[in-house]
């Protein structure tokens, strides 16, 4: 039995360690940016592929683009970045940036036209999920050569199929498909042709103020600072993002100063932190809309009252009060708050009586729909007061819950009579939301514009498409705000979509650090300014 | 011929050589048979779930043609056994395919994860042990008495506990309340890429570069769920023992020992122990089978990026590719363990021969 | 049957009586030789505690299932969202309420009836098919045999709850899929015991007895070899029922078992798991539950294993 007194000496001596005092609170190291964050939406660092919130908040610190926005100063709208200048041809058709001198990539490379132009033309030709931002002015893989060229060593041109508003084109090369990469190092990469997708995925070659140190997959992020950065040295040398999937152990973290920023707390966390010396929580408005949709090939649904009547069955204030106190304002509009032609107005709130009433006119009994909800707490919240406010006007709501993919897959296919979800932003300009809530030019099945959250729910627009095909081409800023208001207002009452809330993201930070900007409803995270 | 030449000594042996060999490839093939149905039923459960696997990979905003061409290059447009047999065809080669979700390798991404449930698993396995094998021969010699009977409570209470549960309430007693041990993960953040990633068990990684800090706190992380887990395989491994120890102990040679006058300790550990050794190591190895199971819900609470909390991840963003490759290495585990603690059965006990 | 016994003479025998009648060491027919022995494992079962506490933890239960509208205070279902996450033994909330404002009490009483009927499904599927097979393969032996167990054994190198998962996974969430997800993992040790009592049964005097009188496989598997696989069954069924309850709630835990607003208990937990360390009740009520009924489950199963099948006691 020599084996088994081994094996027991070996483990309580485990056990002695264990219960020996652990180092109390801890502080991270002053140069060190420590974040908590679900980040296990990230499936590639690619700027070209790329596309979830945490993959966003990566890409804005690594990769540079043409223009970008301030962190400090998000209102100003795009400023320059890469390009110092640019100008716009007569037709509207054509913008000539002219490049910053004297900029570097992380790898001592210099910054040239060169790069801009094949950066911008490999999005397109990859044609992964978010090429669409860049494809709708008109480039294919087969014509992105000509159309978006290398004029001089430092001047890059980028024409367009017809004339756009120029603020549509330069906030679309804000978005992360914008990143301009180091051509050589990524060619250094190459495998079977894919121009470096596959080394892109885990590494960067970018000119931003951070580089990717490693990504862990469902782990962490680590970033350290660029030297080559052309701006000021950023206090924070190394950032860290670790994934904490639990709202409960991301406070704690906090609490005990293990991490200096927790972004994904629940308002009882929230709530929890209010008093906690050394912690401070902040607000901020962000992009993604809440919002139900109603099927218009059901029969019932498709009726204009029934659709109307649905926008009196939410109990806005009562959820906007409880669970979701602090992550979510009430907003009937699709345009976010701070986008061009946001409007504040919100003329609904929870009136049975009257959806009662509508129902009536329209001759319909008590009925029973099927929602489908993804698996995710507030939204599941969201769905069973639904279930309730609506029961109360004799519908019945039978919730399908399911992951993220299977409820999706569903709605692409026409398929749900009632879908409850969230929609965020994917550009900063009005028609990223314009061009998917009330615009489908073909309502057809076979059309499958997947992609349009109109098509998704055969909602013809009633009009609204030719209307939203004329704001993203009027060049006059003033008149196409006052365009995007008056397509919100008949978009409020006819349209088949209750939108309900705009985000809110609350996150605590210890009280020492300063400047830590999320990036509004517009863009995503800046650390370069950060301080502690 | 070297049998031929060998024939006066090879005779009497080369039946029972056969026979060793038969065995031996009979139970290959049953292994290979198995594992092959596993990732059959893997591979069809993967395919016919109502979750898009293209979707997974393009997201929400594809536009049609993205998704035709992803579906195309991903091989779905194939018949099924035909996307079987290639299926099939990478894994002999060691390739699982590629994650949907983070475009790795998946291979990579199980040798990534499997240390940190290795870990946790055997840490638990050892407590299950080292508490759970004196409690069995605890409440067999004492039949009846209330040692016997706390030991009873005990095992049905953690056989009756919901692990989920228990984990919650563990973490809000020990970490939220006390602050006696770390909390979910494996590390507090600021440990982290500390020490050289040699084995991927940071205990023992920890222990090689020397740094106590780090094991420390470690420790201080996985031992709540470590117990926790602990606490299940005692409770199992601590009924078989007092169930093999109450049939040795009602058998002659012990009686005949205590009539012997031998001391009753003696009797006890040395004679009737000795005799369970066998069936006993059968047990735990079953019983660390179980906890690779136990090991899906209670790395969900405690945010363990292991085998368990990869699978459930897999399976809920439709990565079918990282299910079917955690399956089929958590099946083999599973199959090879049984193998294993049936070859000690027949090696050992004298009465399977 | 009944008439013969009610016939027996020491029925009106003062001294005896009916108990009596029970305890005799002679009985006098088949009926009273089954009914005597049905009494002394009662009697033996009464005496353990343990097990009779189980027993009566299960009755409640399905009281509890059965006139759960008049048990429950409020409606499981009526949200009221100013009066959320409220605190154990505040006002007409003895347990508290949840994010929605439900009454986790109510809530827990009619999760009672989700509970029994997940796991009165499962009784009824996963042993029956067990039993086909392992009897099927048992009888038939050969091929047949080695077919069956080889899917047998592939069944059981799945883990349990990840094949569980995935099949919810595929059939999609739900109660009556994940009560199909969790027989098809619960059924192959069923097989397999059942095949054990087979092979031992199939050689006996008695079965080649009947064979010979000219009954065919199918009557001699239902009606010969099932009565024997029974009662093994019956302890095995009871003591795996704790399982089912902890899978189910596993299930419910992780979004794939039944879905909202059901009170199903593990989807109780997960739901009160955000709150754990600000209002802890709203998940430690339903995991309780959950505890007690397992316990229940695992008391009474133990009690019954020492009655019936005194070599396994343990």
């Amino acid at each position: 039995m020599s084996l088994m007194k081994k094996i027991t000496t070996a483990a309580v001596m485990a056990l002695a360690v264990g219960f020996a005092p652990v180092p109390g609170v801890a502080e991270t190291p002053p140069n060190v940016l420590v974040i908590a964050n679900r980040i296990d939406d990230i499936t590639t660092l690619d700027p070209a592929e790329s596309f979830e919130f945490a993959g966003s908040d990566v890409s804005r610190n690594i990769y540079s683009k043409l223009v970008n926005f301030d962190p400090m100063n998000l209102d100003a709208g795009y400023g320059p970045d890469i390009a110092e200048s640019w100008e716009v041809s007569d037709d509207g058709r054509t913008i000539t940036f002219t490049i910053a001198q004297g900029r570097k990539f992380a790898s001592g490379n210099p910054i040239r036209a060169e790069d801009v132009a094949w950066s911008l033309q490999r999005a397109v030709k990859l044609n992964k999920t978010p090429s669409f931002i860049l494809t709708q002015f008109g480039f294919t893989p087969e014509n992105v050569e000509e159309m978006i060229r290398v004029v001089d060593d430092n001047k890059v041109s980028i024409t367009t199929d017809k004339q756009y508003a120029t603020s549509f084109v330069l906030n679309c090369l804000t978005a992360t498909i914008g990143g301009i990469l180091d051509k050589e190092e990524v060619m250094k990469h190459e495998v079977d042709g894919d121009m470096g997708n596959a080394w892109l995925k885990t590494n960067s070659a970018g000119s931003g103020p951070y580089k990717l140190v490693a990504w862990k997959p469902n782990e962490s992020v680590s970033l350290v600072v660029n030297p080559e950065w052309w701006g000021p040295k950023p206090a924070m040398e190394r950032v860290i993002v670790r994934h904490v999937p639990e709202s409960a152990t991301q406070r704690l973290l906090l609490e005990r100063g293990d991490i200096d920023v927790a972004r994904d707390l629940n308002p009882q966390d929230v709530q929890g932190l209010q008093d906690v010396p050394g912690v401070a929580i902040d607000s901020e408005l962000r992009g993604r809309i809440m919002y139900i949709a109603v099927n218009q090939k059901h029969p019932i649904l498709s009726k204009p009252e029934v659709r109307q009547a649905i926008k009196y069955l939410i109990d806005y204030q009562g959820m906007q009060d409880s669970f979701l106190k602090g992550q979510y304002v009430i907003h009937q509009n699709f345009l976010p708050q701070t986008y061009l032609g946001a409007v504040d107005e919100n003329p609904f709130s929870l009136n049975i009586e009257k959806a009662k009433e509508l129902l009536k006119q329209a001759g319909v009994g008590p009925f029973e729909i099927e929602a489908g909800v993804r698996e995710a707490q507030e939204r599941l919240e969201i769905a069973q007061s639904l279930q309730n406010t609506f029961a109360q006007a004799g519908i019945t709501l039978k919730l399908t819950v399911g992951t993220g993919k299977q409820i999706l897959g569903r709605y692409r296919a026409r398929d749900l009579d009632m879908y409850i979800g969230a929609w965020g932003p994917d550009y900063p300009d009005p028609h990223t939301n314009a061009g998917t809530f009330a615009y489908n030019p073909d309502n057809r099945d076979e059309a499958k514009l997947t992609g349009l959250l109109a098509w998704r729910n055969a909602w013809d627009t009633d009009g609204l498409t030719p209307k939203v095909e004329a704001a993203v081409i009027e060049k006059d800023r003033d008149v196409r705000a006052q365009m995007y208001r008056d397509i919100q207002a008949e978009f409020r009452q006819k349209s088949p979509f209750g939108i309900m809330f705009q985000r809110i993201e609350q996150t605590g930070r210890r009280d020492n650090v300063k400047n830590l900007n999320l990036g509004g409803a517009i863009t995503a995270v800046s650390y370069w300014p950060v301080t502690k | 011929m070297a049998l031929a030449e060998n024939r006066g000594a090879g005779r009497r042996r080369l039946p029972r050589f056969q026979r060793t060999l038969w065995k031996i490839a009979r139970t290959l093939g049953s292994v290979v048979i198995t594992m092959l149905g596993l990732m059959f039923i893997t591979f069809i459960i993967g395919r016919v779930m109502p979750v898009d696997p293209v979707l997974a990979v393009v997201g929400e905003r594809a536009t049609n043609e993205v998704y035709e061409q992803v579906y195309r290059d991903m091989g779905l447009d194939k018949p099924l056994l035909v996307q079987f047999g290639y299926y099939i065809w990478d894994v002999l080669h060691g390739d699982f395919g590629m994650s949907l979700l983070n475009a790795r390798p998946v291979a990579e991404d199980i040798r990534r994860v499997f240390p940190a449930t290795f870990e946790l698993a055997t840490l638990g396995v050892l407590i299950g042990v080292v508490i759970g094998v004196p409690l069995g021969v605890m409440a067999a010699v004492n039949r009846g008495s209330w040692i016997d009977q706390i030991a009873r409570v005990v095992a049905l209470i953690g056989y009756s506990m919901p692990i989920f549960w228990l984990g919650l309430m563990g973490l809000l007693i020990f970490y939220g309340i006390l602050n006696w041990v770390g909390g979910p993960g494996r590390l507090d953040i600021i440990w982290e890429g500390m020490v050289p990633e040699r084995t991927g068990m940071i205990l023992v990684d920890s222990l090689l570069a020397g740094n106590w800090d780090v094991f420390k706190n470690a420790f201080s992380h996985i031992i709540l769920p470590a117990s926790i887990l602990g606490y299940y395989s005692m409770a199992y491994i601590s009924r078989m023992t007092r169930s093999f120890m109450l049939e040795q102990l009602s058998a002659e040679y012990v009686t005949t020992a205590r009539v012997k006058g031998l001391p009753e300790r003696r009797v006890i550990w040395k004679h009737a122990f000795g005799n369970i050794r066998v069936q006993l190591i059968t047990v735990i190895a079953l019983s660390y089978a179980n906890l690779l199971e136990g090991a899906v819900l209670t790395e969900t609470i405690f945010a363990w990026p292991g085998l368990g909390s990869y699978i459930t991840t897999a399976l809920l963003s439709a990565d079918m590719n990282a299910v079917l490759g955690g399956t089929v290495v958590v099946g083999l585990i599973f199959v090879l363990l049984n193998i294993f603690s049936d070859l000690l059965y027949q090696i050992f006990d004298p009465r399977a021969k | 049957m009944m008439s013969d016994s009610l016939d027996d003479p020491r029925l009106d025998d003062p001294r005896l009586g009916f108990r009596g009648w029970l305890l005799t060491d002679t009985p006098t027919s088949r009926f009273h030789a089954r009914c005597v022995a049905l009494y002394s494992g009662w009697l033996k079962f009464r005496s353990n505690t343990m097990a009779m506490l189980g027993l009566i933890i299960l009755i409640l239960l399905v009281l509890i299932a059965a006139f759960a509208p008049w048990l429950a205070p409020h409606d499981p279902l009526a949200q009221d969202l100013a009066g959320r996450l409220k605190p154990p033994l505040s006002e007409g909330h003895l347990l508290g309420t949840d994010s929605l404002g439900r009454d986790i009490l109510s809530r827990i009483i009619y999760g009672s009836r989700i509970t029994l009927y997940i796991v009165t499904l499962v009784a009824l599927i996963a042993p029956v098919v067990g039993l086909l097979v392992g009897t099927v393969a048992g009888y038939a032996g050969g091929i047949v045999d080695a077919v069956l167990m080889r899917l047998t054994d592939i069944f059981l190198a799945f883990p349990r709850l990840v094949l569980a998962l995935a099949f919810v996974a595929a059939l999609g969430a739900g109660i009556e899929n994940a009560v199909l997800a969790i027989s098809i993992t619960a059924w192959p040790p069923y097989a397999r015991l059942a095949r054990a009592e087979t092979l031992t049964i199939r050689n006996s005097d008695y079965i080649a007895a009947i064979r010979l009188q000219g009954a065919g496989p199918m009557r001699i598997i239902t009606r010969h070899i099932w009565p024997l696989c029974i009662s093994s069954l019956i302890v095995r069924v009871t003591l795996d029922m704790a399982g089912v309850i902890l899978t189910a709630a596993g299930l419910g835990f992780l979004g794939l078992g039944a879905q909202p607003p059901s009170p199903e208990w593990g989807a109780m937990v997960a739901e009160g798991r955000r709150f754990i360390l600000d209002h802890w009740w709203v998940a430690t009520m339903p995991g309780l539950a959950i505890f007690i009924v397992s316990l229940a489950f695992n008391l009474l199963g133990d009690g019954l294993r020492d009655v019936l099948d005194p070599k396994d006691a343990g």
